[in-house]
């Protein structure tokens, strides 16, 4: 009989195993930055809740931001297009530009940027009017259509980016908080993409979605990232791992790695990471 | 099956993952032993013209068989359930690669043992087993140590058995030469000097496959893929 091996082991782990504040492994510079963002801290009252970070994310580029519950992701997602403001025992510092421009600059029209900057968050929150409204919102406020036409245009236009016109366009006065999850989502990115943003974020927009639905999200999310940058926090690594060009984990407020994607799922550099994705840690 | 918390595939939130990945393991080296000793015996069953032995080895490899479609179904059925990912995921599907190679090997001890039972009945003064117990022995050695590296996760002796390799070729080409002048001096041994022929060249692909396994095993350790990369490459990144 042959001999019995024992499969116990002492391998080599990821060369990286600590964390050392404002240090992230990998490579989180980018050539040609949408976003520069240099020593970022957020504090909610006395607690540091993103600590010494520095990200560079590039023109259209699909970043996926993961973590575990509490690590800091969405808290520096909402700091890229200043949805921290609302908060008020919330303070950001740090260097934070888009395209050069600094986002926190007192001067900095908060309502222009987020126009600049769209949100796609968790739970779909569509108004409580018609799906054509919806869409129209945006560019109604922002001044963006002079004429029922253009506006009848952007509305077209938005609503198949998102991929949901066929299924909707022969009721579109309808109420949009009658449609399924999945399409509200698609309708709040149309929504989000309908005045003409350069960058989209989004806040687990599949958590709440059946597969189905998710699978055309993500399917969306490709074919924005042609036109788009699009920074996507999730909990779900494969969507991650799916979606995204690079992806960077957060780990109690740190920037621990960024990667590209493929090498963060096949082999991260740091042991936080594979700690993490690899499900054995929680 | 040892105690999985020892282990690095197992300290998993979930123990269930845990558990089917040591099974796999497990499995696999289990595998490995039963294609290891089927070289063997096919080596012993030449040298000793046993054509018992060389009929087990022939009726084992329907078990090596066997025991390759288990693993592939349980690798498969992991990435169905878990999507592994990082180490998980390249043990994964180093697996399933090396899997095929050790199915590959007990195909070549099959081989040896039919080659041993034609060997066998012709009965004569054999020519070339000198060179198939040398070079027999040491495929063997390499794909002893090979499986061992898998079962600790040693990057350094799996790059060891890589280096390895080349001897084998060399050896092997040396042997073939022996057995042409042999064929040369005389006709009649021409038969015969193919069948140890065969068997030489059995055993280098032995080798070879020792040498595949050596690589996932690198790739497993280290997540780089040293295939097809000059020596001075794998032996950087062993080096890390």
């Amino acid at each position: 009989m042959p001999e019995q091996r024992t499969a116990v082991v002492q391998e080599d782990r990821p060369a990286e195993t600590v964390i050392e504040e404002g240090k992230t492994v990998g490579s989180p510079f980018a050539d040609d930055p949408k976003f520069k963002l240099r020593n970022v801290e957020v504090f909610y009252g006395e607690q540091r809740a993103i600590k010494n970070v520095s990200l560079d994310i590039a023109r259209n580029e699909v970043i996926a931001f993961i973590g575990p519950s509490g690590c800091g992701k969405s808290t520096f997602l909402r700091c890229l297009n200043r949805m921290n403001d609302s908060i008020e025992s919330c303070r950001v510092t740090g260097s934070l530009t888009l395209d050069d421009q600094d986002i926190y600059d007192p001067k900095h029209d908060v309502v222009e940027l987020r126009a600049r900057v769209g949100m796609v968050f968790q739970k779909p929150n569509p108004f409580p009017k018609s799906i054509y409204d919806n869409v129209a919102y945006g560019p109604r406020i922002h001044g963006l259509a002079n004429r029922k036409s253009d506006l009848d245009d952007i509305v077209e236009n938005s609503l198949r980016k998102a991929g949901l016109w066929d299924e909707v366009k022969d009721r579109l006065d309808a109420t949009a908080t009658g449609m399924s999850g999945g399409q509200q989502q698609r309708l709040c990115i149309a929504r989000a993409i309908a005045v003409s943003p350069e960058v989209v974020l989004m806040d687990e927009p599949c958590s709440a979605l059946d597969p189905i639905a998710t699978a055309k999200v993500e399917e969306l999310i490709a074919e924005l990232s042609e036109s788009y940058t699009i920074v996507i926090v999730t909990h779900s690594m494969q969507q991650a791992a799916r979606v995204s060009h690079r992806t960077a984990y957060f780990h109690l407020g740190h920037l621990v790695e960024v990667n590209e994607t493929s090498k963060v799922f096949t082999s991260p550099e740091h042991e936080l990471t594979e700690s993490y994705i690899t499900g054995r840690f929680g | 099956m040892p105690n999985s918390k020892d282990d690095v595939y197992g300290d998993h939130i979930s123990h269930k993952f845990n558990d089917e990945l040591m099974e796999l393991k497990t499995e696999f080296l289990k595998m490995g032993g039963v294609v290891e000793s089927q070289v063997e015996q096919a080596i012993q069953a030449l040298m000793d013209s046993d054509g018992q032995l060389a009929e087990q080895v022939r009726a084992r490899d329907k078990d090596v068989d066997q025991m390759e479609r288990g693993l592939d179904e349980e690798a498969t059925l992991i990435i169905a359930r878990r999507q592994p990912t990082a180490r998980d995921l390249r043990l994964v599907v180093s697996v399933i690669k090396m899997v095929a190679d050790l199915e590959r090997v007990g195909d070549e001890a099959k081989k040896i043992a039919k080659l041993a039972l034609k060997l066998a009945e012709e009965g004569q003064a054999p020519r070339g087993y000198v060179e198939v117990r040398h070079i027999g022995n040491h495929v063997l050695g390499m794909l002893h140590d090979a499986l061992d590296a898998f079962a600790r996760l040693d990057s350094e002796q799996a790059l060891r058995i890589m280096k390895e390799d080349k001897w084998v070729d060399e050896e092997y080409q040396a042997a073939a030469r022996t057995l042409l002048t042999f064929m040369m001096e005389d006709t009649r041994n021409i038969s015969r000097c193919m069948s140890v022929m065969w068997v030489l060249r059995a055993l280098e692909r032995v080798g070879d496959h020792a040498c595949n396994i050596a690589e996932n095993v690198i790739f497993m350790v280290k997540g780089e893929d040293v295939r097809h990369t000059p020596m001075e490459e794998a032996e950087k990144v062993v080096g890390r």
